[in-house]
């Protein structure tokens, strides 16, 4: 039985539908990615999944219970960490944890010692009676993630809790989240980082414009897209106009930019490549680096909408 | 339950933190309370006034008027009384406004008031002075009636007796009248500074809770409702929490302020029994208003300013402000203010038995429980993310 299910997941702000029949289940000790874009779906699919926001459609079944808004049994199985820092910021580190590990029933030694364990586990025991508005953003995110790891979650739910943090803390993020997922919890994260979607997951779901385009492990999706190599350009100039005149090439499966960069999707990169760089020199555009990438879910990504993860 | 109990002692963990509800709790409400009481307490000032008396009778009634009616006077406000010789010399006081009026009592006075003839007692005022020639006119005209009075009762009985005798026998009849006025009087027999502190303290108590309740749109724009809508407690619990906080600290606000207006303002609030029941009362009602309000917005901002401006009308209308009731035409609007029964009860305390304040008290717990279930009938509109 699966801890999470979720079934034809639906919502819309007014003429907009922000989440578009969206399903997908999450296995105990299984670490589930939902990789897409910025205004995507992934924090209002997240806010249905938790059971803070009201949904249109769909049901949310959690280690075999139904879950909505109101529900609170099921609540308890939660640890949470919202994308955004949330957190008081008048009260020190520890009494946020303190707080919010009340809520969920801790108390007397248990508390004490679960602050201490999450202090480690976050870095910042020798902070922690510290208000959090003198904290910096890496410092604050760590505490954001901490606070959600208090209960002892079977299910962790963490909305892109990487944004804006210094390489070294990601990598201790990341690292915190494997060591969870190894200890059974289940997980669902969510990113535009196709490399933390790599690293964590074993199975990725790439959501786009509020629809799931496709699921699996990372290996079922690189399939998709068959022999297809990536290149990267990286340049200046009319990246628009560069863009008009590769398309226009019958041998490149893809094309598009974003963040100063060209995307191709081409099926043998090595015979293609003068081709496509004197195609960008005679747009007028100059060209710094040039990567070649094996099929990867950025590939996966471009193939299924067109364009780049990041835009 | 347990939660909300939580909430709220990380809630006044934080407003320790934070000098806003001092401001609007204490400082604003006893510093305007002061200001008030300065500036329009006139009503309640005591009679300033000068007089003179030129007793030309020196007859045993006109005795009884000087001792009896100006004497009390002077004795209650700031009120000089000075004997002269003759009218004349009572006129020239007038004139050099070294008096404000001279009441002039004429010669026979006495033995026309005993056998029931007309006679007449005389004021004479200066033109500087209308307020102390209105009172002068005032008292004796009183005094004039009780002496109708008086006659009336002798006519009527037909009997015999002493002036003496019969002016005390009239003091003591019953006066059905003047008791009906006296209720009414009652009403508002606090003290101008009483009132004022209490207008404030109710006023200011609607801030107080506002900042509260409001505080779960802080929570949202701080991203912090997002974990207590995810945390494993009801929807009820959070508002529970949050109201407990605004009727915690609204209370806190309502001993100080009441405490301090006493011993720094000199109010006096009365029975200290029925006092606290309408403080809890009014706490409560403030709240109930207060959340109910409040699931109508969707920002702190939002909701402060609907709430200033509620607060503003209902102390407007309440009578907190200024004591509007004297408006008759404005008096049916009041009754549908928590203010207006916290104050009324208070003022029927100061004139009546504790028993007086039950019916204020169920009135503000009407408001108390008719805003509460309107919040909570609109708690999923506010508690969502
Ligand atoms: N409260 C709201 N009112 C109106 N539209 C909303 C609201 N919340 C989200 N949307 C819209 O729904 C879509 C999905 O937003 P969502 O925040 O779920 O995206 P996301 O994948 O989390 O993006 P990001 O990576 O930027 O966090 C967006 O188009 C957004 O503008
Ligand atoms: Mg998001």
């Amino acid at each position: 039985m699966p801890l999470l299910e979720v079934t034809g997941l639906r919502k819309s702000y007014g003429e907009h539908i922000a989440v578009d029949d969206v399903s997908f289940a999450i296995g105990v000790a299984e670490t589930y990615g939902l990789l897409g874009p910025n205004g995507a779906g992934k924090t209002t699919s997240i806010s249905m999944i938790v059971g803070i926001l009201d949904r249109d459609a769909g049901e949310v079944v959690i280690a075999g219970q139904p879950h909505d808004v109101t529900s609170v049994k099921t609540k308890e199985l939660i640890g949470y960490v919202p994308q955004e820092i949330a957190l008081y910021r008048d009260l020190s580190a520890r009494e946020n944890l303190r707080f919010f590990a009340r809520l969920y029933g801790l108390g007397g030694r248990a508390l004490k010692t679960r602050i201490e364990e999450i202090l480690e586990v976050v870095g910042l025991s020798d902070r922690a009676d510290e208000r959090v508005e003198g904290f910096s953003g890496g410092m604050a995110r760590r505490l954001n993630i901490g606070v959600g790891l208090m209960n002892r979650p079977k299910l962790l739910v963490l909305d892109e809790p990487t944004a804006g943090v210094d390489p070294q803390s990601r990598n201790a993020i990341l690292e915190s989240v494997e060591r969870l997922a190894d200890e059974g919890v289940a997980v669902l994260y969510t990113t535009h980082y196709m490399e933390e979607a790599e690293r964590l997951c074993d199975r990725v779901g790439i959501i786009d414009q509020g629809r799931l385009r496709v699921e699996g492990t990372r290996r079922e999706l690189v399939g998709l897209v068959g022999e297809t190599d990536r290149v990267t350009l990286q340049a200046d100039g009319d990246l628009a106009r560069a863009v008009r005149d590769l398309a226009e090439l019958s041998q490149l499966k893809q094309v598009s930019s974003g963040e100063g960069q060209i995307e191709v999707l081409v099926s043998d990169a090595r015979a293609l490549l003068p081709l496509i760089l004197e195609t960008v020199a005679g747009s007028g555009v100059q060209v710094r680096t040039v990567q070649v990438h094996e099929p990867d879910l950025e590939s996966v990504f471009l193939h299924l909408t067109g364009k780049a993860l990041r835009d | 339950m347990r939660q909300s109990l939580i909430i709220l002692a990380k809630d006044l963990r934080q407003r320790t933190r934070d000098s806003t509800l001092l401001v609007f709790g204490v400082v604003l409400p006893l510093g305007l309370a002061f200001l008030f009481n300065l500036m329009l307490g006139g009503g309640e000032r005591r009679l300033e006034a000068r007089y003179a008396v030129a007793d030309l009778d020196r007859g045993t009634v006109a005795q009884e008027f000087v001792t009896q009616v100006l004497e009390p006077l002077r004795a209650a406000g700031d009120v000089t009384i000075r004997p002269v010789a003759g009218a004349e010399e009572g006129r020239r006081l007038v004139g050099d406004k070294a008096v404000d009026a001279v009441f002039v009592i004429p010669a026979g006075f006495s033995a026309a008031m005993q056998q029931g003839r007309p006679t007449a007692l005389e004021i004479v005022g200066g033109a500087d002075s209308a307020v102390a020639v209105q009172v002068a006119r005032e008292i004796a005209q009183g005094y004039a009636n009780e002496r109708r009075m008086v006659q009336l009762a002798v006519t009527v009985a037909g009997g015999q007796a002493t002036d003496r005798e019969l002016i005390e026998r009239a003091a003591a009849a019953p006066r059905p009248l003047e008791l009906a006025e006296d209720s009414a009087t009652q009403r508002r027999q606090l003290d101008s500074t009483t009132y004022y502190s209490a207008g404030m303290a109710m006023f200011f108590l609607f801030f107080v809770t506002m900042m509260s309740v409001t505080s779960i749109f802080d929570e949202r724009r701080e991203g912090t409702l997002a974990r207590l809508l995810v945390a494993p407690i009801t929807r009820r619990a959070i508002l529970l929490g949050k109201s407990l906080g605004g009727v915690l600290v609204g209370v806190l606000s309502m001993v100080i302020l009441i405490t301090v207006s006493t011993l720094a303002l000199g109010a006096d609030w009365g029975n200290p029994l029925g006092v606290a029941a309408l403080a809890v009362a009014a706490v409560l009602a403030a709240t109930g208003v207060t959340a109910a309000v409040a699931t109508f917005a969707r920002t702190t901002e939002q909701a402060s300013n609907r709430l200033s401006v509620i607060a503003m009308v209902l102390g407007l209308f309440g009578g907190a402000l200024f004591p509007i009731a004297q408006l008759e035409a404005l008096s049916f609007v009041s009754v549908l203010t928590p203010h207006h029964w916290f104050l009324q009860g208070l003022g029927d305390l100061a004139g009546g038995s504790l028993a007086v304040v039950v019916v204020p008290v169920l009135m503000l717990l009407g408001f108390a429980v008719t805003g509460g279930a309107l919040a909570l009938h609109r708690l999923g509109r506010m508690l969502h993310w």
